[in-house]
């Protein structure tokens, strides 16, 4: 075990009171950071901080921290969930800064994710993606099919499962240049086509989920490969290809 | 549904860029096997390509193709920079894109235009002067008669007569009159006063193309411009070829050897096309 080390740290955040408030970047200074502690654990520290000096404390998403939930966000010194990759912020931990720096924290930064509170994000626009399509129409009325009844490719299996691990945290929305979510829905469609259960509705879940990305104001993909290396999940660009293809498919039939 | 979204969606525009690109690039690749020859082949050789890359009903296809690639290509980039642009309204206060893409990827828009302005002056240097300078300089050679040596317009295969004789300065009688043929953009047409065709003669391309780069006062900047508009068309391509792939679709087996035909590709042409002006500037 690494000895333990008290850092101390400049901030700089981005505060918004509400979603109407023009919000700006303010400066914080926060002494005796244990570089043990996560990047969360630290923003705690800093609320305590805030609350003892009756200034409100700074909104942000987290839930799981364990980085499965996908629900923390930020915008770390000008990277989606900070300098690591593989991770959310929640696995981000304080021995990747050193003494004296300054971290910007910012919220993802998208016209479909608009900033409800300082670094709280809406993200129901993803949600409203995938209920535009990102779903298999199950009979559950008591003759559900076992699903390993239907054999799959272990291939397809593994791609798919792959596709699925997507938390649809917008990280790569956040980090593309042009706010496209692409990625997101690429693995959200993928994940789907790839099986059997899933093909019965591919033609109008990719029309349909496509659909509503562009009406949601989220930008198109260039292809600068930035949301493959900022995922969390490691959602590789694949899905995008696959997500084409199906599309091309999808609007010549 | 299916028909709206191929024209509006943000995938479709995809689509459409990746194609128009693709040709472009085949056009790039045509284009720089004809230029080649304005240092492996012999002068006559290269107007003689010119002759027949103005006259081919085929080549004239493609060359509507081309237009309508190019077009296109710059005005779908524009709707989709447009439309990017629009989709983060509040930039970051700190961004390190560096770390998760290459410049050139995030950079396409301002290369494209950049390779924009470049064919427009690339199109009026060479291009436009071909298409409608009524006194670009004919195909000649020197012709001995009785001890005196005199420069002569030489005519193109069907030309009522074989020479015209050309005054001092290489150019032709002012008297005479010249107009373009429609249909043959590379031949002068010199009709006599009752409107009677006496002779046709042809462009010398190849001639404006060595005086542009070889001109004392422009002739180097020329040069330099030119390299450097070929740096930033090898940036566009190093991204724009393997992207094509991408949004068409194509990712599996061959993608690390369509990423490497494309590096190859961006670097090579480019670097080719570069040579030529240099060589006819510093070498010829």
């Amino acid at each position: 075990m690494a000895s333990k080390k008290n850092i101390n740290i400049n901030l700089k955040i981005w505060r918004q009171k509400n979603a109407k408030a023009k919000g700006s970047m303010e400066t914080y200074k926060l002494d005796n950071v244990s570089t043990d502690s996560s990047f969360l654990e630290m923003l705690d520290q800093l609320n305590e901080e805030l609350i003892n000096k009756q200034i409100e404390p700074v909104a942000f998403d987290h839930d799981c921290r364990e980085g499965i939930c996908g629900m923390c966000s930020l915008y770390i010194n000008g990277r989606a969930h900070g300098p690591d990759t593989g991770i959310t912020t929640c696995q981000l931990h304080m021995r990747m800064f050193n003494d004296g720096d300054t971290i910007f924290v910012e919220p993802w930064r998208s016209k479909a994710f608009p900033v409800i509170k300082d670094l709280v994000v809406d993200r129901t626009s993803f949600e409203r993606i995938q209920q535009a399509g990102g779903f298999v129409s199950v009979n559950t009325s008591g003759n559900t099919i076992d699903a390993n009844a239907t054999p799959v490719p272990k291939h397809d299996a593994d791609k798919a499962f792959e596709a699925a691990a997507c938390i649809g945290c917008g990280a790569c929305v956040a980090t593309c240049k042009n706010g496209s979510a692409m990625l997101f829905v690429g693995a959200k469609v993928s994940q789907y086509a790839l099986l059997p259960q899933g093909k019965v509705e591919a033609t109008q879940r990719v029309l349909n989920m496509v659909r509503q990305m562009d009406e949601e104001g989220f930008g198109n993909c260039t292809n600068t490969g930035a949301c493959e290396i900022e995922c969390p999940k490691g959602i590789s660009l694949e899905n995008i290809a696959r997500m084409n293809r199906e599309f091309l498919k999808a609007s010549l039939k | 549904m299916a028909k709206s979204a191929l024209l509006k969606s943000s995938i479709a525009k995809k689509y459409w860029m990746a194609l128009t690109g693709l040709f472009l690039c085949l056009f790039l690749a045509g284009h720089l096997a004809g230029n080649l020859q304005l240092i492996f082949g012999t002068a006559s050789q290269f107007n003689q390509y010119a002759l027949f890359m103005t006259s081919n009903p085929a080549v004239k296809l493609l060359s509507y193709l081309t237009y309508f690639s190019i077009l296109f290509h710059a005005i779908d980039g524009i709707m989709l920079t447009v439309q990017n642009k629009k989709a983060r309204p509040v930039a970051y206060a700190m961004n390190n894109p560096s770390n998760n893409s290459t410049l050139a990827s995030r950079n396409m828009a301002v290369l494209g235009t950049l390779i924009l302005v470049f064919i427009v002056t690339h199109m009026v240097n060479f291009w436009a002067v071909m298409h409608f300078d009524k006194n670009m300089p004919l195909v000649s050679r020197e012709v001995s008669e009785m001890g005196m040596s005199q420069k002569v317009a030489v005519g193109v295969l069907g030309s009522q007569a074989p020479y015209f004789p050309l005054d001092a300065k290489g150019k032709l009688n002012a008297e005479v009159i010249r107009r373009n043929e429609l249909t043959q953009k590379t031949v002068t047409t010199v009709v006599d006063k009752d409107g009677y065709v006496v002779f046709e003669g042809q462009k010398d391309l190849h001639k404006i193309t060595f005086d542009f780069f070889q001109d004392p006062k422009t002739g180097l900047i020329a040069t330099i411009l030119y390299v450097l508009a070929m740096a930033v068309l090898a940036f566009h391509l190093l991204h724009g070829f393997q992207s094509a792939f991408q949004s068409l679709g194509v990712n599996n087996k061959f993608t690390p050897a369509i990423k490497s035909f494309g590096t190859l590709f961006a670097i090579i042409v480019p670097l080719l096309f570069a040579i030529i002006p240099v060589y006819i500037h510093f070498v010829k």
